[in-house]
């Protein structure tokens, strides 16, 4: 720890695969890197957004001692002489295998088959269940929604493999004032086909159930 | 019900109850467990009660009849047992309960036949009884004792009394300190020392001055597995006491009981035991007259499995979806509302009573170095006992499957365990002797370094299982490593809540795998794939569901390899189990025309006369396995 009074002033030192870097406070791994033009991969991160943690893609092996452990970047601040990988085996492998299952999960994004072909991966093994699906529910648009616009329009239905976008009760929710933002954040450009089934057809979008 | 406004009254409550009881009045224990009830023990209880209430009986002082939490032996029953007389029946069926009046309750004679029964020995009492002699119950001891609807009885059997010393004897500091020298560690799966999370939340509360919350998990979601229901259902007071105990240490007014839905009985016994314990001051305001406030609430569970895991509880409680975040910031630092919470499992608090009453070196002794204390498992699968035991920790695999469970039934030979349940993994039978406890002793010690796997924490993880909740399911060679470890995967992709991507798309992924391989497709590379998948999972997951998920897998491909490659490149299924890779037939030798399965068969594929050798039409055989159950000379062979 830096003995400077002012809390602001103190900084975090640790590495990221061997280069010495210093974190302010409140930092996450991931803003250390970026602030030193260090790659990591991510899909649902946003520096808009509260990081959310659901992509995996920005893991890291962060080691202290003899200890190791891959966590994701985004939500995990660094402590003091931590050492992080950002392409160690075990990264690789759980991006891999990520990207991997994502070409089958969203196989119409162009998106994931460029950061897919970046990692090596080129095909899969898994099964496609829909060819046009682009959307992989990393949440971007939910948040952007509930808060950064703070209407709610957008959430998760269902659980799990069935989890899917959709809007409370699947109809057109007036809520939605039809900002877009959701369709600027998200990363494949998924919503921008389902922008419709959000706000509805607004030519009959008028009078009082229109609230906002 | 009169207010205790002292814990002297209390003490005074409890003699005067004692005094009033007759110790020859006879008791009837039925045990109304989950088990009991699914052979109509609640049948055999009201034809106790009808008996005894509508006849003069020739006795001289009324028997009480009880309905009581699980006594544990599930295979045997419903079980009966009678005080003082200290008879244990099993399968008792209504019809036998005129005779057990009659003879036991007037006549002061024993039902032999309905006495329980092993290699020729019949045994009266449960203590004799081999399931239940190897056991240490500290736990289990009020289950099947008393009555979880009624205070008094539990009161009699000593509950509160920890909860009096506590608030008379001990500071907050010195609760803490005597459970974390007890050694006691989270059972619910993690092993977490309880002693230490009390403490770091106390830290975290005074740093940032508030509430302070507690939570028991009675989320119990694994298949196979009922510890915490029974503790629930038989003793809802301990776990209340636990928890007031706790409240008491870390300063809370308010605690929070999540049980599951799926769990009703142990909900109703549990909003009687709290309104019980309110009506006399056990809860609520200034109890016992320490100036210490303390209430507890139930909240329902509404079906997901992910909300048995911490961050996921929390999300419950507070009305979100059922989500797990990624700590940290962990429940002690910021849980409920922003505040410093304890999340324990229900057997966790269950266990605070008694430490505190008998002291932290009398737990600390019990059980293993480093895994103190007693430790609950329901023993399924293929042993002869199966049921709930409560056994020290660091006892043998061995004892805890042979002596207590009493070896397989039938033919069969022990092939695996698997413990933990879904987060768990299948360890091979063999394991249990060969295992090398590298973990305590220095490597040039090699004489005798071959001993017995120990049930405890560390040595199961070492193994790749987990400890996890407590369920133990035991494999014979009739049962399919690549089917159960597929089992649990489709188990897990149903609850997964599907946050985060590798567990919502790795855990279709897996089973496509094991979906392949249960048909005999794929290669032998697969298997190495598969392994790897499991591993990104394990480092890529959000929370411990996903991270715990591949280990049925892991483990399986790491000591039943040989049982995937039989699959992949024999297209075999070794066990006689995966369908797409078995065939029926009927063994003209053996096969005396008795056309039992050409009437059970619902494909009606089973041809042949009566007396006559009968045929499968393997084209229209969906080898479903009817007819090998039905067939009384076991004609029926799967190849």
């Amino acid at each position: 720890m830096s003995s400077s009074e002012n809390p602001q002033n103190q900084v975090i030192s640790f590495t990221i695969d061997g280069q010495p870097v210093q974190a302010r406070p409140g930092w996450t791994i991931l803003e250390t890197a970026r602030h030193y033009r260090i790659h990591i991969p991510t899909l649902c991160f946003h520096p808009a957004l509260k990081p959310w943690g659901s992509c995996r893609l920005c893991v890291v092996e962060a080691r202290y001692g003899k200890r190791g452990k891959v966590m994701p970047s985004c939500l995990n601040p660094p402590i003091e002489e931590l050492e992080v990988f950002t392409d160690s085996e075990r990264v690789l492998n759980v991006r891999r295998w990520v990207l991997e299952m994502l070409l089958a999960g969203c196989p119409a994004s162009r998106e994931i088959k460029k950061l897919a072909a970046a990692y090596g991966v080129t095909s899969t093994r898994f099964a496609v269940t829909d060819p046009e699906e682009e959307c992989l529910r990393c949440g971007r648009c939910v948040a952007v929604c509930n808060e950064v616009v703070g209407v709610q329009a957008l959430t998760f239905g269902s659980r799990g493999v069935k989890k899917v976008l959709e809007t409370p009760y699947r109809v057109p929710n007036n809520a939605c004032i039809g900002c877009g933002c959701c369709v600027s954040v998200c990363p494949t450009g998924a919503l921008q086909k389902r922008l419709d089934t959000v706000r509805g057809d607004l030519s009959r979008r008028t009078g009082h159930g229109y609230a906002h | 019900m009169q207010r205790l406004t002292n814990t002297a009254e209390l003490k005074v409550l409890r003699d005067n109850l004692l005094q009033a009881q007759d110790p020859h009045r006879p008791i009837v224990r039925v045990c109304r467990g989950p088990g009991c009830l699914a052979v109509g023990a609640d049948k055999v209880s009201q034809a106790f009660q009808s008996a005894i209430q509508s006849q003069n009986l020739e006795v001289k002082v009324q028997p009480l009849v009880k309905d009581t939490g699980c006594h544990g032996f599930c295979s045997q029953g419903p079980l009966v047992n009678l005080a003082p007389a200290n008879l244990c029946y099993v399968r008792v069926k209504p019809e036998d309960v005129e005779e057990i009046v009659q003879t036991t309750l007037v006549k002061g004679a024993v039902v032999e036949r309905l006495l329980y029964s092993d290699n020729g020995t019949r045994y009266k009492s449960a203590a004799d009884i081999p399931f239940y002699r190897m056991q240490q119950k500290i736990i289990l001891q009020n289950i099947g004792v008393i009555d979880p609807l009624d205070i008094h009885d539990a009161i009699m059997a000593g509950a509160y009394h920890s909860l009096a010393k506590a608030l008379i004897e001990m500071s907050p500091d010195d609760v803490i300190r005597t459970v974390e020298i007890s050694g006691l560690r989270g059972r619910g799966g993690g092993g977490f020392p309880t002693g230490y999370k009390w403490k770091r939340t106390v830290e975290n509360a005074r740093e940032n001055p508030g509430p302070v919350y507690i939570i028991a998990n009675g989320e119990e979601g694994d298949p196979g597995a009922f510890m915490d229901r029974a503790i629930m259902e038989g003793d809802p007071h301990a776990v209340i006491e636990g928890m007031a105990i706790g409240a008491y240490a870390m300063g809370v007014n308010q605690g929070f009981l999540y049980v599951r839905h799926e769990y009703p009985i142990a909900i109703r016994h549990l909003a009687a035991a709290i309104a019980q314990a309110r009506a006399l001051g056990l809860l609520g305001k200034n109890i016992l007259g320490a100036g210490f406030d303390f209430d507890l609430q139930i909240n329902r569970g509404a079906g997901a499995y992910v909300c048995g895991e911490e961050t996921a509880i929390i999300a419950s409680l507070e009305g979100r979806v059922g989500e797990p975040v990624t700590r940290p910031p962990y429940p002690s630092q910021q849980g409920l509302w922003g505040r410093p919470t304890v999340i324990n499992n229900v057997e966790t608090w269950a266990n605070v009573p008694h430490i505190i009453d008998h002291g932290a070196q009398w737990y600390a002794d019990l059980g293993a170095p480093r895994s103190t204390g007693t430790k609950i498992f329901s023993l399924v699968g293929k042993v002869k006992n199966t049921g709930l035991v409560e056994v020290p920790m660091g006892i043998s695999l061995g004892a805890l499957v042979e002596e207590i469970g009493g070896g397989v039934p039938g033919q069969g030979r022990f092939k695996a365990v698997q413990t933990g349940g879904p987060s768990g993994g299948i360890i091979p039978y063999e394991l249990k002797e060969e295992f090398t406890d590298y973990h305590f002793h220095p490597p040039d010690v090699k004489p005798a370094d071959k001993m017995e796997l120990s049930v405890d924490f560390d040595s199961m993880a070492q193994t790749g299982s987990i400890m996890g909740g407590g369920g133990m399911i035991v494999m014979d060679d009739h049962d399919c490593v690549v089917d159960l470890a597929r089992y649990f995967l489709r188990f897990l992709e149903e609850e997964s809540c599907g946050k985060c991507l590798p567990c919502r798309l790795g855990l279709k992924g897996m089973l496509e795998f094991l979906n392949n391989f249960s048909q005999g497709k794929g290669a032998p590379a697969d298997i190495d794939a598969l392994e790897s998948l499991g591993k990104a999972l394990v480092d890529g997951s959000l929370c411990g569901l996903g991270r715990t998920a591949p280990n049925p897998v892991l483990t399986s491909i790491r000591y039943f390899r040989d049982e995937y490659l039989a699959h992949i490149v024999d297209h075999h299924c070794p066990a006689g189990v995966c369908r797409d890779l078995i065939t029926y037939r009927i063994d003209p030798e053996i096969c005396n025309g008795c056309t039992l399965c050409a009437q059970t068969c619902p494909q009606v594929c089973i041809t042949g006369a009566n007396q006559q050798l009968h045929t499968i039409d393997q084209d229209a055989c969906i080898r479903c396995g009817a007819c090998m159950d039905v067939c009384p000379v076991d004609a029926v062979v799967v190849d």
